[in-house]
């Protein structure tokens, strides 16, 4: 019990767990991403390894780990090593302050689904991505490479410039929950949707939630905003010249981020965990009618299969889904299975909106992307924050 | 734990600040200074500042440095070439001098019991340091608010293209 109840030990599982659960998410994000994109452009995507290329992440993985790790000459090699290092761990530090559900109760154990609570979370995760552009602009310096330097020095400019109007934009729910630790300012939201920052009084946050997004494409280098590695202009951009798992590193770095972004959207605005509205009108049973729709639209085409071997894969996916649907049901796991799928599903719905950008619209010119951030997003969440604090200042007296 | 915390970012800071006049190339020079900004920022958690140490990565490693960065890996600055070390012979006795007699008198200015203690620090956290900047220290809060201001103006009127 000494041991079970020790903070290292429970510490140490969280770790392991979170660390699993991630990386997996992070494996299976690119399968999803090339899937949504493949389909906004009509053609399948993955479709050979495994049902649906269900294994593709699997087969990627293989790959990158048994290609050649090259190491071109001229390179300044302490720091074309310790770039892509420095880049996951940026992005996977800041994954330990995000919260991902309430305190549970597993036999004597009560613990937070969080890896820690600090009181200065959201500072953290901002320091963390700040120090994040370190990786990119010394992998595009280290690399003597035009094309790597040039990436490089873009993405350092634009990671510092678009910054300013995300810390802005961060501000202002922060003024009206009154609070850093992000924890707390997730309790603060709960109740219904009317009560999430995006929505509360007394000045609902609608336009910093969008600059926050728009803040956080640049932040995590993506289309419309992925000039660091524009590939028609600079071959690969920052990491042209990594191969292997360094290269991995990178993009598993731009995966990361993304959900980090994402999960503080999420946090900040949009209630966390919190249900949209409350279990007497029935959001516990969510999840499951959910479930249980795309179980019975598997089965439907599963029966007027388009394909051989759909007659076969949909009903099991069919089946597969109607058992999640009735673990939701059952109550003894509900009370940390219902705020885990509200925080997956806001999560999942703001990853979904990168990957649907990313198929939609095309990139920015260089002056644009700089005009765009000081001329128009930081005076908007300059204007936003002044608005919030006097109107907050205005209703707390 | 407080104790070997402070000595080991304590070490690492020194080592770092010295890394910085040591090395020839300008990155490596502003790398280790990034590495003085992170061990400070430790310490400073460890002093129970919590905000300083946040701010401190946030604004110095992330942005100015990233700046410094920035502007050398523009210019394409190259390794410098040093011109023997006879700076050594008098510079490191007189170095160990000055910061011997800082921690004499240092030592001797403060009452034993006013000495700063490890663990069981409170206060530092963005409320305190709201309410402080605020209250006791508004003014000089104020007039560095305007100096900023005043640089940021110049900065603008220096770097602006004359239109004809």
């Amino acid at each position: 019990m000494e041991l079970l109840d020790s903070f290292i030990f429970i510490s140490l599982i969280k770790a392991a767990v979170i660390f699993g659960v991630l990386m997996t998410t992070l494996a299976y994000l690119q399968w999803v991403e090339r899937k949504v994109i493949a389909h906004i452009q009509v053609r399948p995507g993955p479709y050979r390894v495994g049902p649906h290329g269900l294994l593709q992440p699997l087969a990627d993985v293989i790959k990158l780990i048994t290609k050649e790790d090259l190491v071109p000459p001229y390179v300044n090699k302490p720091l074309y090593l310790a770039a892509p290092f420095l880049a996951i761990t940026m992005a996977l530090l800041s994954i330990s302050v995000i919260p991902f559900g309430p305190t549970i109760h597993i036999g004597s154990v009560t613990t937070a689904m969080q890896m820690t609570d600090i009181n200065i979370g959201v500072l953290f995760i901002l320091a963390a991505s700040s120090m994040g552009v370190y990786g990119i602009a010394l992998a595009g310096w280290a690399s003597n490479n035009k094309y790597s330097l040039i990436g490089g020095l873009r993405s350092s400019a634009q990671m510092i410039s678009y910054e300013l109007p995300m810390s802005l934009a961060i501000a202002s729910p922060l003024l009206i929950s009154n609070t850093l630790s992000l924890r707390e300012l997730v309790e603060r939201q709960a109740g219904s949707i009317f009560n999430w920052n995006i929505l509360h009084g007394p000045f609902p946050q609608v336009i910093s939630f969008i600059i926050f997004i728009i803040a956080a494409f640049a932040e995590t280098n993506r289309v419309p905003f992925d000039l660091p590695e524009a590939e028609n202009e600079l071959v690969a951009g920052f990491h042209t010249e990594y191969s292997s798992m360094k290269f991995a590193s990178f993009f598993m770095a731009e995966y990361a981020n993304m959900i980090t972004v994402s999960a503080m959207a999420t946090l900040l605005f949009l209630g966390g965990w919190m249900a949209p509205w409350s279990t007497e009108f029935g959001s516990n049973l969510v999840p499951s009618s959910l479930f249980g729709i795309v179980a019975m639209v598997l089965l439907y085409h599963g029966f007027h299969a388009a394909r051989k071997r759909d007659k076969l894969t949909f009903p099991i996916f069919a089946v597969i889904f109607l058992i999640v649907a009735a673990i939701f049901l059952l109550p003894m796991v509900q009370s940390w299975l219902l705020p885990l799928f509200w925080f997956s599903a806001k999560t999942g719905a703001i990853l979904f909106t990168f990957m649907w950008i990313r198929g939609t619209l095309p990139r920015f010119r260089y002056d644009q992307l700089m005009g765009f951030a000081w001329k128009f997003l930081f005076p908007v969440a300059m204007l936003n924050l002044l608005v919030t604090s006097f109107l907050v200042a205005w209703t707390t007296n | 734990m407080d104790v070997i915390l402070f000595l080991t970012f304590a070490v690492i800071a020194v080592v770092c600040a010295i890394n910085v006049v040591v090395q020839t190339h300008p990155i490596s020079s502003a790398l280790s200074l990034v590495g003085v900004m992170g061990s400070l920022a430790i310490l400073y958690l460890l002093l129970g500042a919590e905000f300083i140490a946040a701010a401190q990565v946030i604004v110095y490693a992330g942005a100015i440095m990233v700046l410094f960065v920035f502007v050398i890996m523009l210019l394409n600055a190259g390794a410098e070439t040093k011109k023997g070390r006879s700076y050594l012979i008098p510079g490191a006795p007189l170095l160990i001098v000055f910061l011997g007699l800082v921690a004499f008198f240092v030592q001797r200015m403060f009452a034993p019991g006013t000495m700063v203690h490890f663990g069981g620090f409170t206060g530092g956290g963005p409320r305190d340091i709201g309410s402080a900047l605020f209250t006791t220290y508004l003014l000089p809060f104020e007039v560095t608010s305007i100096l900023i201001l005043i640089a940021i103006v110049g900065a603008i009127v220096l770097a602006r293209k004359e239109i004809e």
